[in-house]
């Protein structure tokens, strides 16, 4: 067996200041299998991942390819031995058309290359995947998902034998899903390796062929196909932590906090975002919204908290007009919002820790003597947050940017949730964090509604929006297409409703 | 009396259109340079001493594109190489530039050379009103509207320009994408500083045949914020240059023709009306999207986190 090996990792370390990110991780991939990496928000699923790119060194440990030892000094040189992978965190250029970022990672493209054959290369495998993009739009302009595929073609269109996945599913929806499992199901049946990283254990369970798990930097397990379930997996991820349990009230419908009439918002482009949407909102109430990306949940959230103004319509927050109002009025109004784009908007990345968690309440009288800001109770502050949200946070005064992808989730979180909020608005609030992590998120929405906060989730995981939420609302091209009770409701009826194809 | 006036504006032009399209290579790798003023200056003594010493404006080029590229080097290395502050680095070199020039021009000051001479295009300089100022110019001239088109065409046909202009938008793609990125970064750095001391050599080449210390006067500076106004396109680098160009030759008309007004106000003018122009594109820049390469100043670690 281990003479095949198509990649073998001995005893890899890597530790960053004041961190250690990798204690010792050995594993093997053979040829030919989907092998995925299983671990809690800052396991060092990603480290591991850039390690064997050769974006990061490793402190010590082999890596053999082939069985003989490899050393990369840059990224080039895994992917001339075949190791391609598609970052976690996007590596596209915004600015650049897709035609660009696509070219820019094709192997063997002569330096005076010719367009016209390029194009139609780059538009044949576009089509292969169904992908409706036209390849002169800037990448800038296109939905989080449409992104994620541009990442896919990249790594695709290389003759790669070991394809490496980061957490490639969280934006995409599960139709999408289920069409890059196709391609990947494919790739391996022609003997290539993909290592694949998801949180999503409907996932795991449908393509892993082995399944590894990481923990706190070491590599625990890896077990094939058969010797593992849900449950199994879970345990081993999370170990003696327990998932926390909770019981949902049932919204009393008496309060109105949030009212939406006839809103409608138009884009850059000046298409319609909203179309003349209306919904109500109650306290207490946590209201679903189900709908494929880019149908104007965003534009919903955006012009909820201020980012964006309204063209027409009224927004209603305790019966006062708060239309357009700028950020820092509605959210005296008392309105939370988690980002669908952490990076760019739910965060300051080279701030610390201790400073992103209380951005929203700077001024408030708990974290300043007059007009010097009061260290030690900010300080107090985060460490508190750290621990109830178990934040991996590394050492005191780590730049945010440094964490790992889930945990700068909660930091969002933490801080959104902290001000106890009279409306949360709450995009994809679970997208990235592992199961543990997302338990608790939901735990800390129910407690918010147990105390008359309401939340509008907007999520494409169904399951989670099934478990959640009071009634679920379906979004298509930016009207209310369908309003249905979780009780009663399948998943194939939300399903058609939003895919368009009906109303109700 | 256009004809003559479009002639100063290009002669007038060109030393800041060196500048400005050096500062754009470098600026589209992601590396901001403020020594284009002292490496203009390094160019122009380099490129004097040489044609001085050998009597070849050729050489004298060549010299004036080698002195700059080893100043810009050091630029290069301390930004790229050693992730330092790319505003403190260029701030630096501008003074090195000044003082270094000062020092070893001094022997150069009163000495004369043969400057360049117009060569006509045979055909194109006898268009109407155009046919002259642009085509019965020197050598350099017609070089920089060479470099105007080869600069352009390098960023959006070859793969080596897509690579470019990826460095200096998210380096990490770049890396990602196999490209050598602390490489590129570094030939953009020295190659454009190159560019901008050919900039200089015209000064000292052709504008004046002679050494003057601080010749420049400033122009360098116009250079760095043409490139805003430039978008960090090579086309609009020679509309701002030939802006900046067009006004000195006004103002030096409205000298000759001998008006009350101090000539200091009239020397002021090119650079007010540059600032002034700049302020307005730039305005008018925030609100599109801009086109500056997003990592423009940022040092790349590829251990860092972004
Ligand atoms: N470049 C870096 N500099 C400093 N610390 C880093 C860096 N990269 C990773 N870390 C730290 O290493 C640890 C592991 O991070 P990593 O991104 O590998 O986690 P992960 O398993 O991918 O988590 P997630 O599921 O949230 O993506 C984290 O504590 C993180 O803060
Ligand atoms: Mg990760």
């Amino acid at each position: 067996m281990h003479m095949t090996d198509l990649l073998q990792i001995q005893n890899i370390r890597k530790t960053f200041p004041g961190v250690v990110a990798l204690d010792d991780v050995s594993l093997s991939i053979a040829p030919g299998e989907i092998h995925t990496l299983l671990g809690e928000n800052g396991a060092g699923k990603s480290t591991l991942m850039n390690v064997l790119t050769g974006l990061y060194r490793p402190d010590r440990g082999e890596l053999l390819f082939d069985g003989s030892p490899v050393h990369f000094s840059s990224p080039r040189d895994s992917l001339n031995i075949g190791i391609g992978m598609v970052h976690q965190h996007f590596m596209l250029v915004p600015a650049h058309t897709v035609f660009e970022n696509i070219l820019l990672a094709l192997d063997g493209v002569a330096n005076f290359f010719s367009r016209r054959k390029y194009k139609v290369k780059i538009q044949q495998v576009l089509d292969q995947f169904e992908l409706d993009l036209d390849l002169d739009t800037p990448v800038w302009k296109l939905s989080i998902g449409a992104q994620q595929w541009i990442e896919l073609i990249k790594l695709l269109v290389r003759d790669c034998r070991l394809l490496i996945l980061d957490e490639p599913t969280a934006v995409l929806t599960p139709q999408e899903s289920a069409r890059l499992f196709q391609v990947l199901t494919r790739l391996r049946d022609q003997g290539k390796s993909v290592l694949f990283i998801s949180h999503k254990m409907r996932e795991v369970m449908e393509i892993s062929d082995r399944v590894t798990v990481l923990k706190k930097g070491c590599s625990l397990v890896t077990l094939p196909r058969g010797e593992y379930d849900e449950n199994r997996l879970a345990s081993l991820m999370i170990g003696e932590d327990q998932i926390p349990m909770w019981i949902k009230p049932a919204c009393k419908y008496e309060e109105l906090a949030l009212e939406i009439k006839n809103l409608s918002v138009r884009n850059d482009r000046g298409l319609a975002d909203l179309d003349k949407f209306s919904m109500k909102l109650y306290r207490g109430q946590i209201l679903g919204v189900a709908g494929v990306a880019g149908n104007g949940q965003k534009a919903l959230a955006e012009v909820l908290t201020g980012l964006k103004e309204a063209s027409s319509g009224r927004i209603l927050a305790k019966g006062k007009d708060i239309t357009n109002s700028t950020a820092k009025s509605s959210y005296i109004a008392g309105i939370a919002h988690i980002p669908e784009d952490r990076k760019s908007i739910g965060i300051a990345p080279d701030m610390t820790v201790d400073d992103n968690l209380i951005m929203k309440n700077f001024n408030s009288r708990a974290f300043r003597r007059w007009i010097f800001q009061d260290r030690a109770a900010i300080r107090k502050n985060a460490t508190a947050k750290i621990d109830q949200f178990a934040i991996k946070a590394g050492p005191d005064g780590n730049p945010i940017r440094y964490l790992s992808g889930g945990n700068i989730q909660k930091v969002i979180i933490a801080r959104e949730l902290s001000e106890k909020p009279s409306v949360l608005v709450a995009l994809y609030p679970t997208r990235g964090l592992d199961i543990g992590s997302a338990e608790y998120v939901h735990k800390v929405v129910i407690d918010g509604a147990n105390q008359g906060m309401s939340t509008i989730l907007i999520s494409e995981d169904l399951d989670e929006l099934l478990k959640l939420s009071d009634e679920i609302v379906v979004m298509f091209r930016g009207r209310l297409v369908g309003c249905v009770n979780p009780q009663t409701t399948t998943r194939e009826e939300i399903g058609l409703l939003m895919s368009g194809e009906v109303q109700r | 009396m256009f004809e003559i006036l479009l002639d100063a504006t290009v002669r007038a032009g060109t030393p800041i259109l060196f500048a400005t399209l050096g500062a754009i290579i470098n600026e589209r790798a992601g590396i901001i340079n403020l020594g284009i003023e002292g490496l203009m200056l390094i160019g122009a003594l380099a490129g004097f001493a040489a044609t001085q010493a050998s009597g070849s404006l050729l050489l004298g080029v060549l010299a004036a594109f080698v002195a700059a590229m080893l100043a810009g080097s050091i630029h290069g290395f301390i930004t790229v190489q050693l992730r330092g502050n790319q505003i403190v680095s260029g701030l630096a070199l501008t003074m090195f530039g000044i003082g270094i020039t000062a020092l070893f021009g001094r022997s150069m000051v009163g000495l004369t050379i043969a400057g360049f001479e117009r060569v006509a295009i045979p055909g194109l300089s006898k268009l109407p009103v155009i046919g002259k100022p642009f085509f019965n110019q020197d050598l350099l001239i017609y070089f920089s509207f060479l470099l105007v088109v080869v600069i352009s065409l390098f960023f959006y046909r070859p793969r080596w320009g897509l690579a470019l202009r990826t460095v200096g938008e998210n380096p990490a793609a770049a890396d990602t994408c196999g490209v050598p990125v602390i490489l590129a970064r570094f030939m953009a750095v020295t190659i454009g500083s190159g560019i901008v001391g050919i900039g200089g050599a015209y000064l000292s080449l052709a504008t004046t045949p002679m050494w003057i210390e601080n010749m420049t006067a400033g122009r360098g500076w116009i250079a760095v914020a043409l490139v805003i106004f430039a978008s960090w396109s090579s086309y609009r680098a020679l509309a701002g240059a030939y802006l900046f160009g067009g006004i000195t030759a006004m103002q030096l008309r409205f000298q000759a023709m001998g008006t009350t007004v101090s000539v200091h106000i009239l020397q002021m003018m090119p650079y007010f009306f540059t600032i002034l122009v700049l302020v307005i594109s730039t305005i008018r820049l925030q609100k599109g999207a801009s086109q500056q390469p997003e990592n423009l100043g940022q040092p790349y670690d590829r251990e860092d986190r972004k």
